[in-house]
């Protein structure tokens, strides 16, 4: 099985061209290649992963190889295949994931614009994703890397009719773009400090301590880049809530499989290179610290329930980055795994309900827990997920991570890093029961609002938010602490085993989650106009312009640049550069005129002219003698006559 | 075989040229005629490569492949000396595709005032120009192939251009010709100081220049000068870039094609072939200089683009970017450089050929070059060659998986770390203006894409029908898009070909 | 016989012929006046012979061969004069000309 997983990332990739040439021919129009395919995919991931649930799970990690092409004296850039419980559990998270979507989209995109596009642009995207995930190398991985960010480009901008669409989907690129910089000069800097793209063996080199310290901290900061920008990371988090202008099932995809899990997935495979420099851990763990609370904050006053989801993902994605940040890979993972669920059933949720209410704001919701029980049981289990209330899958994550910051604060290297992402993640866990709350209430308690006539959502729709209902349930469990085989041996990364658990810790991380819950259903229980928060004040103000940061961007970044240093750097180019070269022109054109007119014409020509005039003058007199008449001709031959006689007898 | 490898490539480059003869003499009023022997003869010197390509050998592309070295003007030691070696052979092969696909394209469509007669012919004599240039190996027979371009060129330009063709014809004969002057005095200073080892005599030979001292290296570096003066207004580099923009905006379609996919490359491939080769202690010396030139060629043809409103301009100052990045390859004097540079002159061949097509095709259409007059909506009005432009768009920002990718990754890489005795410093300074250049180019081409193709039809082209992408058109581009997406997933196409000869080369800076 | 005389009579002739070419305004005169120019060498031809007493007698043989010149340029002369007249109606030498400037 392991031998032929790169099947698992060509099956989609092939599925984008097969559904491009033949999808519109097919009765259902598209979706069922991507389906096939991506369903393939996710047996064999299974298949896969189920090597790695065990002790020996480790004994399978496979990584191979072959030359792909010569860049240089020589050198060979290869590609290939790096299998291990990482790349396993990614797998499982990406085509799970991706799956559900698709046959969610069937239902969600009917009778939308370019629909077979849609599901060929899903397939692409996914299979991007799992190249990134299955790369050997770095260079590989930034193939996959850049796919993600122009898939995102292409579905973002799916409804490209709307300005704002478009304008979201240019926002997306260019920010990972923006992001992608520092990665790739991080792969460089790497490259130069161990003459490797291949992951296994940068992992060498770094553990026999090849490489210098300089090198590692400037690579891993670099490289630390990438992830911020595609993880939605301060300050490069401005395009993920923009990226809610997609398709809802879109936005699922991105916000809980592809895309967004990339930024933590490269700092989990490259963590041997972080962990070898404790500056950039901890410039990691801190970045994660302060965006997952600035994120919940926003996220509390967001009235567009996609824009709290997507607020959250980036909170949450912090939690991961901050987990990695202490060093606890480990946790870091498995909320990713966990979080893929409930945050792919968060988002089908609301899109089933965007999709009954045709409208995207909370404010045009509210009692849609009679109207659509199914999505209602669902968006709560995922709610509860989500807040880290037990047993549900996001408690054991979350836990996890906030008791490994604990105890990187008690043991870690920087004491103060650890119990920085333990406080900050404390109170971003209250804010968070208490922001879903929030959303929850508003969406399906109380009375609805809007005007539409909402309805249950057909089971195609229905049938995802039931998997991933369940999944988010029981996903946790594989990583309760102290089980055998559990989720940490999957990854097999040698770190400790999981002590037995803080009990402590477990009860005030459970008591701010429910906390944050009962203030929020207190809060909103009862629909009001004007939000509660807006007590807070000018506060309120800077949340709901979300710290001012894209105006910000707009006002020192790409105005700037779009409108007046490349319409001066063009000024320069058609004035001075072009300028100079039609002044020589000019100039040469000049000095020819007057060298024409004052040299050529008057000495030069006037010479030969001169001569002109004067034959034709002489001609002008001369021409009198031939008059034509014969008798004159003939006088004159004998006055020549006459004259040559007397010549001759005189001189002769 | 043997007569096949020592006639195929005259046959390559002059078959052209003996069908743009029986084209002047055919009739005017039978223009099938012309259009099918345009197409024979541009189509026979494309399998006449396609054969060398599948002849080449390949374990030996570092050397000099198909040779033919013939004793031409005696007097002054000029010979008849064409082969080719792997940096060749991609853009052999290239030009005479692209010649062929431009015919293709042609068959339909000829921009006013038509008369296909001239305009097949002058395209196939610019065929035997381009494809002479990369084969040549003496310097007069090498100049005669460069100076032989600009002619065709310019009546192209100044008869079936548009708007401001007869300037835009002048400045582009002009200006390349003042760089020809310069590049002249380098050869016949290099002519006057050099030994031919076999005759004892002066020598117009590349091989046998090579490995000359010349006398010293002021003197290398003054004719490095020259050389740089002539090669970099081809390029064109910053700031010899101010004809492009003007003779791409303006000549007729196949035009701006030929000119961008193949005439610019003869720039570059100048400085692979003669100026590193010959005076490598001056390319040495000059090699930052160049790299910054290149850099800000990179930073500017993005701003500069991000400025424009004209959508040929717009693609011809993206043209100045990428070969920044050819540029900055070169620079670095190394192996994955060079490799880079040779890829990143095919992949800029293809994808923005393709782009002058569309841009082209599109004014046919709308009979407007102003993006902000033919979009929005675009992608509503003719879906297919908006999806086309898209893919080319996005081929162009250097997405990985299509061509433009590796050209750019690899030429940043080889910055990263340039020959020994360059300022690593300051080449890691120029990579990372040059990433930088990549956001911007992301930027410049996606806000094309949304001025242009996003959005809906404004309300002064509804109703009307406009034909999306024809036979003909598909026919022409099939072969671009397929290569642009061969090319970047197996870049060893070009690299495999590329590295034996490049790294012979490099050896001279290690 | 003295030779003075048939010298003098060809001078006289010669005389009264050049008068005539340049004075006459009648064509068909100024080509009889050339005619009297002829015979005025046919004169002087025949008598230079008979003085030096040659003996094969080349002067009188040229004089035969003037005479017959004499004769085919007056028959030209007398064409072209009437095919002038019969276009310009006249035969006045002031009148025609033809090769002026």
């Amino acid at each position: 099985m392991t031998e032929h997983a790169y099947l698992i990332p060509i099956l989609p990739l092939a599925a984008f061209f097969l559904i491009i040439a033949f999808g519109k021919r097919l009765p259902l129009k598209g979706p069922e290649i991507g389906i096939v395919a991506v369903s393939i995919s996710f047996i064999m991931s299974v298949g896969i992963i189920a090597k790695f649930v065990g002790a020996h799970g480790a004994e399978h990690a496979r990584e191979i190889s072959t030359r792909w092409f010569p860049f240089g004296s020589g050198a060979h850039l290869q590609i290939g295949m790096k299998i291990d419980g990482l790349t396993a559990v990614m797998f499982i998270v990406v085509t799970t994931v991706s799956l559900l979507v698709q046959i969610y989209s069937i239902g969600y995109m009917k009778g939308e614009v370019r629909y077979t596009w849609f599901f060929a642009a899903l397939s692409l995207f996914t299979g991007s994703m799992l190249t990134l995930v299955i790369a050997n190398n770095l260079l590989m991985m930034l193939i996959g890397w850049e796919l993600v960010g122009i898939c995102s480009y292409l579905l973002i901008g799916h409804y490209w009719e709307e300005k704002a669409n478009s304008n979201a989907a240019i926002k997306a690129f260019i920010t990972t773009k923006t992001g992608d910089v520092p990665f790739l000069i991080g792969i460089f800097v790497l490259f130069a400090g161990t003459h490797t793209f291949n992951i296994n063996a940068i992992y060498h080199k770094v553990a026999v301590g090849d490489v210098s310290h300089a090198t590692l901290t400037a690579a891993a900061i670099l490289l630390f880049g990438g992830a911020i920008g595609k993880s939605g990371q301060f300050p490069l988090h401005v395009w993920l809530p923009d990226a809610m202008a997609g398709p809802t099932p879109v936005s699922a995809l991105i916000h809980a499989a592809t895309m967004v899990t990339a930024g933590v997935f490269l700092v989990a495979r490259l963590f041997p290179v972080f962990a070898a420099s404790p500056e950039a851990l901890n410039e990691v763990a801190l970045i994660g610290a302060f965006t997952m609370l600035f994120a919940a904050l926003i996220a509390m006053v967001q009235d567009d329930i996609k824009r709290v989801l997507a607020y959250s993902t980036v909170s949450q994605l912090a939690y991961m980055m901050a987990a990695l940040g202490v060093g606890a890979r480990e946790a870091a993972v498995f909320h990713l795994f966990t979080h893929a669920f409930f945050k792919a059933l968060l988002f089908l949720g609301a899109g089933s309900v965007i999709h009954a209410a045709h409208s995207n704001s909370m404010r045009d919701m509210g009692g849609l827990r009679k109207l659509m029980p199914t999505t209602y049981a669902t968006f709560l289990i995922a709610t509860l997920a989500l807040s880290g209330i037990p047993p549900f899958a996001g408690f054991w994550s979350k836990d996890e991570i906030l008791t490994e910051a604990f105890r990187a604060g008690q043991h870690g290297p920087t004491h103060i890093v650890g119990y920085i992402v333990y406080v900050f993640g404390a109170i971003t866990a209250f804010l968070t029961a208490f922001y879903m709350m929030r959303a929850f209430q508003m969406t399906f308690m109380g009375k609805y609002r809007g005007e539409a006539h909402p309805h249950e959502s057909p089971r195609v729709m229905t049938g995802p938010l039931v998997i991933l209902g369940a999944l988010s349930v029981v996903a946790g469990f594989v990583g309760i602490p102290g089980l055998k085989s559990g989720f940490g041996s999957w990854l097999a990364l040698g770190e400790h085993e999981v002590e037995s658990a803080n009990y402590l810790l477990i009860v005030v991380s459970v008591l701010l989650a429910g906390g944050g819950l009962v203030l929020g259903s207190r809060v909103y229980r009862t629909y009001a106009e004007v939000d509660p928060l807006e007590r807070l004040g000018w506060f309120h103000k800077v949340l709901v312009n979300k710290f001012y940061i894209d105006e910000f961007y707009m006002a020192a970044i790409v105005r700037p640049i779009r409108d007046r240093v490349s319409r001066a750097t063009l000024w320069i180019n058609q004035n001075v550069l072009d300028g100079a070269v039609n002044g020589a022109a000019a100039v040469a054109k000049i000095s020819g005129d007057g060298l024409y007119d004052q040299l050529d014409q008057k000495v030069v020509d006037g010479a030969i002219n001169g001569i002109g005039i004067t034959a034709r003058a002489t001609g002008g007199v001369l021409k009198y003698l031939q008059s034509g008449d014969v008798q004159k001709y003939a006088a004159y031959l004998f006055a020549g006559i006459v004259i040559l006689a007397v010549l001759f007898t005189r001189f002769a | 075989m043997q007569n096949f490898d020592l006639w195929s490539l005259s046959l390559v480059v002059f078959l052209p040229t003996v069908f743009a003869i029986l084209i002047a003499v055919t009739p005017k009023a039978q223009e099938g005629a012309v259009r099918f022997l345009a197409l024979i003869g541009s189509g026979a010197a494309m399998v006449i490569s396609l054969i060398v390509l599948a002849r080449f050998q390949f374990d030996h592309s570092r050397s000099m492949q198909f040779i033919v070295d013939k004793t031409w003007i005696k007097t002054i030691g000029a010979r008849f000396h064409m082969s080719l070696d792997g940096i060749s052979l991609p853009l052999l092969v290239m030009t005479t595709v692209i010649v062929f696909l431009c015919v293709v394209y042609s068959q339909r469509i000829i921009p006013p005032p038509g008369k296909p007669k001239g305009f097949f012919a002058l395209i196939l004599l610019l065929s035997t120009g381009m494809s002479g240039t990369f084969v040549a190996l003496d310097l007069v027979l090498f100049f005669i192939f460069w100076e032989l371009v600009l002619v065709p060129m310019y009546f192209l330009i100044a008869i079936w251009g548009s708007e401001r063709k007869e300037y835009s014809a002048i400045k582009f004969f002009l200006y390349t010709l003042t760089g020809s002057v310069f590049m002249l005095l380098g050869f016949l200073a290099l002519y006057f100081r050099s030994v031919d080892p076999v005759t004892g005599g002066h020598t117009f030979d590349m091989a046998r220049l090579a490995g000359q001292h010349f006398g010293g290296l002021p003197f290398q570096n003054l004719v490095f000068l020259g050389l740089f003066l002539g090669f970099a207004i081809k390029v064109p580099m910053w700031p010899f870039h101010t004809w492009l923009p003007d003779a791409h905006g303006n000549a007729p379609t196949v035009g701006s094609v030929l000119l961008a996919s193949i005439m610019l490359k003869m720039g570059t491939y100048a400085f692979i072939r003669i100026a590193l080769p010959i005076l490598p202690q001056a390319a040495k010396i000059w090699a930052p200089y160049i790299g910054g030139l290149a850099t800000i060629a990179i930073l500017w043809g993005a701003l500069c683009s991000l400025a424009q409103k004209d959508i040929k301009r717009l693609i011809a100052f993206s043209s100045v970017g990428h070969m920044g990045f050819v540029m900055l390859g070169i620079s670095t004097l190394t192996a994955t450089g060079i490799n880079a540079a040779v890829f990143g002159m095919v992949a800029h061949g293809v994808i923005t050929g393709m782009l002058f097509f569309l841009a082209g095709s599109i004014y046919d259409r709308y009979h407007t070059r102003q993006i902000d007059e033919i979009g929005p909506g675009m992608m509503q009005a003719l879906p297919y060659m908006g999806g086309i432009l898209a893919f080319s768009a996005i081929a162009s920002l250097g997405l990985p998986g299509l061509a433009g990718f590796w050209g750019e990754v690899l030429a940043l890489l080889s910055a990263f770390k340039p020959a020994a005795g360059l300022s690593t410093s300051l080449f890691r300074t120029y990579m990372v203006l040059g990433a930088v250049g990549t956001i911007l180019t992301a930027g410049y081409f996606l806000w094309l894409l949304q001025r242009l193709n996003l959005g809906r039809v404004p309300e002064r082209w509804e109703g009307k029908n406009f034909a999306d992408v024809r036979p003909v058109e598909y026919l022409a581009w099939a072969p671009l898009m397929i290569s642009i997406v061969a090319l970047g997933v197996y870049p060893g196409a070009v690299t495999n070909l590329t590295d034996g000869a490049v790294s012979a080369l490099t050896k001279l800076f290690t | 016989m003295n030779l003075a005389w048939p010298l003098t009579l060809g001078a006289l002739l010669f005389s009264i012929g050049v008068y005539g070419v340049l004075a006459r305004r009648n064509a068909v005169l100024v080509l009889m006046s050339i005619e009297l120019m002829l015979n005025a060498v046919n004169v002087n031809l025949v008598a230079f012979s008979t003085w030096i007493r040659e003996t094969i007698a080349i002067g009188q043989i040229f004089a035969l061969f003037v005479i017959t010149i004499a004769a085919a340029e007056v028959g030209i002369g007398l064409a072209i004069v009437l095919l002038i007249f019969r276009n310009r109606e006249t035969i006045n030498i002031d009148e025609i000309d033809l090769l002026k400037w």
